[in-house]
């Protein structure tokens, strides 16, 4: 067995503080999210509301996309683990949402259902 | 499925990296393209249903053998909290591989039940929310949503179910002593597979629920 | 399941003959022919549907074949090709080559690998079960919505093909997470990523393409299956959905796949001009990009395939270019293959020969493929057979005479006898003129309007003399695969007086330095790599061949316990599928058992 999988001395750990502020970020930021859409679904926007909602999947993407990246930095050790481990994810991540985009993009302009 | 003792069958790696860790790894990228295809489809036939009910707003459904003014299905209190649920039980299974590094075997079991437990929470929250959608007359044929929306979200809670299968057995292990720090690795492989099915919710979660 | 690993008292004890050892082996060598022997079945079953084919297509207006009939042969050649026969014969020489390339004594999870042949057995065997009901998928290999609805295929036939590629579809998986593993991390040391054979290279592309690919494949057919079974209406437009997503998740799939087919015989290609040029590779890191390039394009030029459904001009206009694009570094690797060539001394072997029809055929192909990324071209030229042409030349001029050269260049390693030399160049000429004869008036066929997938034409449009000619061909072709066998006989029966030394064509690369076939454990000492072509420099350092490699008792080393889990496993996950076409869910949950009670039996078997 090698040093980079068993980090057993914790020495590039981050410390169980790290991680439980991490769980409360994760919180607020699903919190946030939730706020976002509720604030959007109201019936009359008016004041924040009126920011929100043409602003709704933009906020709600960034939110979401900060949430992945903590998880997937810190939890999954993304960030002090091999940098192989990081693009074998990133790299499919990515063409994930190309495709994604891309699908959504061809259906949303040629097949309109008039 | 991975090697019991892959590690020790072969000389030090050519990365230096744990082979069973990498196969994991590349599992995971893998599934990206998996979860995306679906979320793809989702997406796609978002506004398509030719009949309710729809997720958010009110339509016109078949309900009770006729037709009906049906309301939108979603329950947001409902599926939020099973979020907070599962973002915690991440959190919790960090906790445990900690305990299973450090030989900790107080943490780990405790940390270890507590992701089980809410996985299973998780799992109990969807098929409640399931039972309930099909009583609002949403079918699994009903409509383009219907079909899009319980296969993605039907695929994910599979996902947590197996991630609890799995995380269990490696909880029994840890119970009858057989976690050793220097196998700690057969939980952290556990570990990544959980967070990954974290991370499918946290795209899932805002992107069906939650966008109109 | 990973878990530490049990002791139990009743290890299975390792026996190296008779059908249990085959059964249970988790050795990358045998799994490897197990490969090539069933995908070799598999392409003269598939070989023998287009004879059929053929034979309903050599005069206008011939009863030979009912339409029905026509429709289930033509489906199944094309799916039996690519899922059964090209793919596993790659499957093969991943399996066998790429530990003997990189150095290595087995894969990376041996039992994973002999699980993906398992499954990878029984889904062949399931579609081609089809047969038996007189079912055999009848909507083509690309099963288009909504030809594949309930509505429109009320029989079983497209769901043998549905539940059929999703099994296969586990079996790819699970090879390709394997063999990525292994590439990544199994290399002898010395053997940096810009050091391997461009076989590996190729293969370890190809592997990523898998990963990326199937899953898409997967969630379509999941689709298709609900549809089918419990009446969703995915691709149904009276239920809302749309048949063109089909189309496109499919061909996210497609597209990626023809490169899963094609980029190993580039590999092949590379491995083989080389050694018979006596020079390295020309261009060796520009054949690696390329290849990476190709595969990283492959995922953006889908919807090529489907110009003809309607995108409008500026989808048209960005697939057309991404297409374009695909010839540069395409190209690139034909100037690097004559480059190899060029000022080398030739050795005239049959490998060789194969090689080089392979370059000739292939740039056919890629030129007429090239003709399809134009939009307003590919709308006179889809669905006829300019398209049949145009893929024929790709896939058999370019897969399968790279696998049959592939096959005479390794066969004295995997099996201990040169195949006849002599045979092998007839067979070669046979086989290069009878391709050209079958397929080369395709592309007359299909300007002149001769649809595809129509089971017959009428007289007197000018399609007879052509039709006859491809048909006379196709028979050149099944004398050319009779040859193949037949020296494989006559091979075998004087193997004693022909026996392959370890290096019979002063190879470049690690698996000629040891005996042929290799002994269980590969190499006695793992060897350590100074620069490409490791074998080449070490008989330069030596100042001549090196001296034939001894067997050795390898009983000191380490190997894997044979083991029936993944036989087991294997079975548990076909039958899971299966249920869904077949008893349902009772079926279903059985098959859910035996791959749990499978899974964890392997999990918690102690690896030896």
């Amino acid at each position: 067995m090698d040093g980079t999988s068993t980090p057993a001395e914790g020495h590039t750990h981050p410390t169980p503080a790290l991680y439980l502020r991490i769980a409360v970020v994760l919180f607020v930021l699903t919190a946030l999210e939730v706020g976002a859409y509720e604030v959007a679904r109201r019936e009359s926007p008016a004041g924040l509301a009126a920011i929100v909602v043409p602003l709704i999947v933009p906020i709600l993407l960034v939110l979401s996309a900060g949430k992945f990246a903590l998880v997937a930095m810190f939890y999954m050790h993304l960030k002090q683990d091999s940098k192989i481990f990081s693009g074998l994810f990133v790299f499919p991540l990515l063409l994930a949402a190309v495709i994604i985009v891309a699908l959504v993009a061809l259906f949303s302009v040629v097949h309109l259902v008039p | 499925m991975s090697h019991a003792d892959a590690h020790a069958m072969h000389p030090p790696t050519a990365t230096g990296l744990d082979t069973r860790k990498l196969a994991i790894w590349t599992f995971i990228g893998s599934e990206c393209l998996f979860f995306a295809s679906l979320i793809s489809t989702y997406l796609v036939y978002k506004g398509k249903s030719l009949v309710g009910p729809l997720p958010h707003d009110a339509s016109q459904c078949m309900l009770d053998g006729r037709m009906q003014q049906c309301e939108g299905v979603f329950e947001i209190p409902l599926v939020t909290f099973g979020t907070a649920v599962l973002l915690f039980s991440s959190y919790f299974v960090v906790k445990a591989l900690s305990g299973a590094q450090r030989g900790n075997r107080k943490q780990l079991i405790g940390w270890l039940s507590a992701t089980v437990v809410g996985g299973l929470f998780f799992v109990g929250m969807q098929v409640y929310e399931f039972y309930h959608f099909f009583h609002k007359g949403l079918g699994y044929t009903t409509n383009v949503f219907s079909a899009s929306f319980y296969t993605l979200t039907g695929f994910h809670g599979t996902h947590v179910t197996l991630g609890v299968i799995w995380l269990s057995t490696v909880l029994v292990l840890a119970i009858r002593g057989k976690l050793p720090p220097e196998k700690a690795l057969n939980l952290e492989l556990a570990a990544l597979y959980w967070h990954f099915v974290d991370v499918v919710w946290i795209v899932i979660f805002p992107v069906v629920y939650l966008m109109k | 399941m990973a878990t530490s690993a049990r002791e139990h008292a009743h290890a299975p004890a390792p026996s190296k003959t008779g059908l249990w050892s085959w059964l249970t082996t988790v050795d990358h060598k045998r799994i490897g022919i197990l490969y090539g022997a069933s995908a070799f079945i598999f392409f003269l079953i598939g070989g023998l549907e287009a004879l059929l084919i053929r034979w309903q297509l050599r005069i206008p207006e011939n009863n030979f074949l009912s339409a029905e009939a026509y429709n289930q042969l033509f489906t199944m050649h094309g799916t039996t090709m690519v899922f059964l026969a090209v793919m596993p014969l790659s499957a093969m020489l991943f399996n066998y080559l790429i530990p003997l390339m990189i150095g290595a004594r087995d894969v990376a999870f041996p039992r994973l690998n002999a699980f993906s042949y398992w499954v990878f057995i029984l889904g062949g065997l399931f579609m081609n079960a089809s047969f038996l009901f007189n079912a055999a998928p009848d909507a083509g290999w690309f099963g288009y919505a909504n030809l594949t609805s309930k509505q429109y295929s009320p029989g079983m036939n497209v769901d043998f093909w549905v539940i059929g590629l999703q099994i296969l579809g586990v079996a790819s998986l699970a090879a390709a997470v394997n063999f990525f593993v292994t590439i990544i991390n199994l290399r002898a040391p010395g053997m940096k990523l810009m050091r391997m054979p461009m076989f590996v290279w190729m293969s370890m592309i190809t592997q990523v393409l898998l990963l990326l690919a199937f899953p898409v494949i997967t969630v379509a057919l999941v689709f298709l299956l609900t549809d089918r079974m419990f009446g969703t209406g995915f691709y149904i437009p009276a239920q809302g959905g749309d048949p063109i997503l089909w189309q496109h998740l499919f061909w996210i799939f497609g597209h990626p796949e023809v490169y899963i087919l094609i980029l190993p015989p580039f590999g092949i290609v590379s491995e083989i001009l080389p050694v018979f040029s006596r020079k390295p590779l020309f261009g060796y890191a520009a054949m690696v990009f390329s290849g990476a390039f190709i595969a990283f394009l492959g995922f953006g030029v889908w919807s090529h395939h489907m110009f003809s459904t309607g995108l409008g001009p500026i989808a048209d206009s960005v697939f057309s270019l991404t297409t374009m694009l695909i010839a540069i570094p395409t190209g690139v690797k034909i100037f690097n293959w004559i480059g190899t060539l060029w000022g080398g001394s030739l050795q005239m072997k049959t490998p060789l020969y194969y090689a080089l029809g392979f370059i000739a055929l292939f740039v056919i192909g890629g030129l007429s493929g090239v003709m399809h990324a134009s939009p307003p071209a590919d709308l006179q030229q889809t669905d006829t057979y300019f398209v049949v042409a145009h893929f024929h030349y790709v896939l058999f001029g370019g897969a399968i005479f790279a696998m049959v050269g592939g096959a005479f260049y390794w066969w004295p390693k995997m099996f201990g006898y040169m195949l006849r030399e002599g045979l092998g160049k007839v067979q070669f000429w046979i086989m290069f003129i009878a391709m050209n004869l079958t397929f080369f008036p395709m592309h007359y066929a299909g300007l002149h309007g001769m649809p595809r997938r129509t089971y017959t034409y009428v007289a007197g449009l000018g399609l007879d003399w052509l039709n006859l000619v491809e048909t006379i061909g196709s028979l050149g072709l099944a004398v050319a695969f009779t040859l193949f066998m037949v020296n494989i006989f006559v091979s075998f029966r004087g193997r004693k007086a022909n026996p392959a030394p370890a290096d019979p064509w002063n190879g470049a690369t690690l698996e000629w330095s040891i005996p042929s076939p290799p002994q269980e454990f590969n190499f006695p000492e793992i060897p350590t790599v100074e620069g490409r072509d490791p074998l080449w420099t070490a008989k330069r350092k030596h100042g001549g061949p090196l001296p034939e490699p001894k067997r050795v008792d390898g009983s000191n080393i380490h190997l894997p316990n044979p083991s029936y889990w993944p036989l087991v496993t294997a079975i548990g996950m076909s039958i899971m599928l299966i249920g869904f076409m077949a008893g349902g869910l009772p079926v279903n949950l059985i098959g859910v058992a035996i791959l749990f009670f499978g899974a964890f039996r392997w999990a918690f078997e102690p690896t030896g």
